[in-house]
């Protein structure tokens, strides 16, 4: 069998995967941020709404057609041969939220991208991270023409837990984005050993 | 953890006032349309109009697919392969992949690419890892490993 990088041979390393979601409103630079730290390709998924509506989608706008079709933005990271992460840009519309579901399972944990000259369009993501447990940050996307606001006063706009990571960031940044991402990794870090010491406190 | 219901009020109070008239968005709203017509089914004749594959669970999107090293002998003649489960075997014995990045590299829908990827699992010419079950969040250490990793980029 002929493989065309020799060194490849063992080609059969199976790569450890990992996921991280990148959600938030409207042009808050999800693309970009993707695109910053690797290289994007669009993925598309095409779905059949009475599968995949949920009662909370709001289907009105779409009532009688069978199928759409979604596109995420999707980025691979390789880290060693052997692993390798992968980040999912959530489409923003409310009515493909159906998406996030097969994308929020066995995710590591998401970014939750905030633009403080509309903060209430990253609630939603909030809300849909928050419910169920996945580990997320707040990358507070430093638009030039926005005004800055502390770390501490976003999460009392958000109102969101103690712990969970307010990070100012630059999403057209590499190492802007790779510290959202280590601090996406860190705060998984310490949810796992929080589940994993069962201390009751 | 915080079940502590805020979020909802959060999404009472704010629910829908996002995305309305003259925001940005309403100028990208086309990169993610509808097809009513012909361009939804095309890609579903490359699976005889099935959409999912009998007899197995959804693959997950980063579950990895790897060819087999031994081509089975009796090689099925039942199954015509098409040139996209051909495709499909050839990028994953270049390099094992996962299924998000064979439906981006090949271009077609996600579901598409779990029909056909089911097809081969069947034939043996390709297995599928699982991986890391949802709800089990990885090992410490690979999730250090990924610290490192990233601070080397
Ligand atoms: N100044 C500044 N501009 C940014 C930043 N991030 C993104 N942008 C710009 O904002 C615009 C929207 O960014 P995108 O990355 O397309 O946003 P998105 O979230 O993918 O948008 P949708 O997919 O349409 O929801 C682009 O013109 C970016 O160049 C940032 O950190 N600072
Ligand atoms: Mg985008």
């Amino acid at each position: 069998m002929i493989f065309r990088r020799s060194e490849r041979a063992k080609a059969s390393v199976e790569p450890v995967t990992l996921k991280i979601l990148v959600a938030g409103g409207f042009g808050v630079g999800k693309t970009t941020l993707v695109g910053a730290v690797s290289e994007i390709k669009p993925l598309r998924t095409e779905e059949t709404l009475s599968e995949a509506g949920r009662p909370v989608d709001d289907t009105s706008g779409v009532a009688g057609k069978h199928t759409t079709t979604v596109a995420m933005d999707f980025g691979r990271i390789t880290l060693r041969e052997d692993l390798v992460l992968y980040l999912f840009g959530t489409p923003g519309q409310d009515r493909f939220w159906f998406l996030w579901d097969e994308l929020a399972t066995g995710a590591l944990g998401a970014v939750v991208l905030a633009d403080t000259r509309r903060l209430e369009d990253c609630f939603a993501a909030v809300d849909y991270f928050e419910r169920r447990d996945i580990p997320f940050v707040i990358g507070v996307n430093c638009f030039d023409d926005a005004s800055r606001y502390p770390a501490e006063a976003v999460r009392q706009a958000l109102d969101i837990d103690e712990g969970v990571p307010v990070v100012l960031c630059d999403a057209r940044d590499r190492e802007s984005v790779k510290e959202v991402l280590i601090s996406v990794v860190e705060h998984a870090m310490a949810a796992a050993a929080a589940v994993r010491e069962p201390a009751t406190t | 953890m915080s079940h502590d219901g805020r979020g909802t009020q959060r999404t009472n109070a704010l629910w829908g006032t996002s995305g309305t008239a003259g925001t940005p968005g309403t100028q990208e709203t086309h990169r993610w349309f509808d097809d009513e017509a012909g361009p939804v089914v095309r890609p579903y004749a490359m699976t005889r109009g099935r959409t999912t594959s009998p007899g197995q669970h959804r693959l997950d999107l980063i579950a990895v697919v790897i060819a087999e090293t031994q081509v089975p002998g009796d090689h099925d003649a039942d199954r015509t392969l098409s040139p996209e489960h051909v495709d499909i075997v050839e990028l994953c014995r270049d390099t094992p992949q996962s299924v998000a990045e064979l439906a981006a590299e090949l271009d077609l829908p996600i579901g598409v690419v779990r029909v056909l990827i089911g097809d081969l699992v069947d034939d043996e010419l390709v297995h599928v890892t699982r991986p890391v079950p949802p709800a089990e969040l990885p090992d410490e250490s690979i999730l250090r490993d990924v610290i490192s990793g990233l601070r080397a980029l």
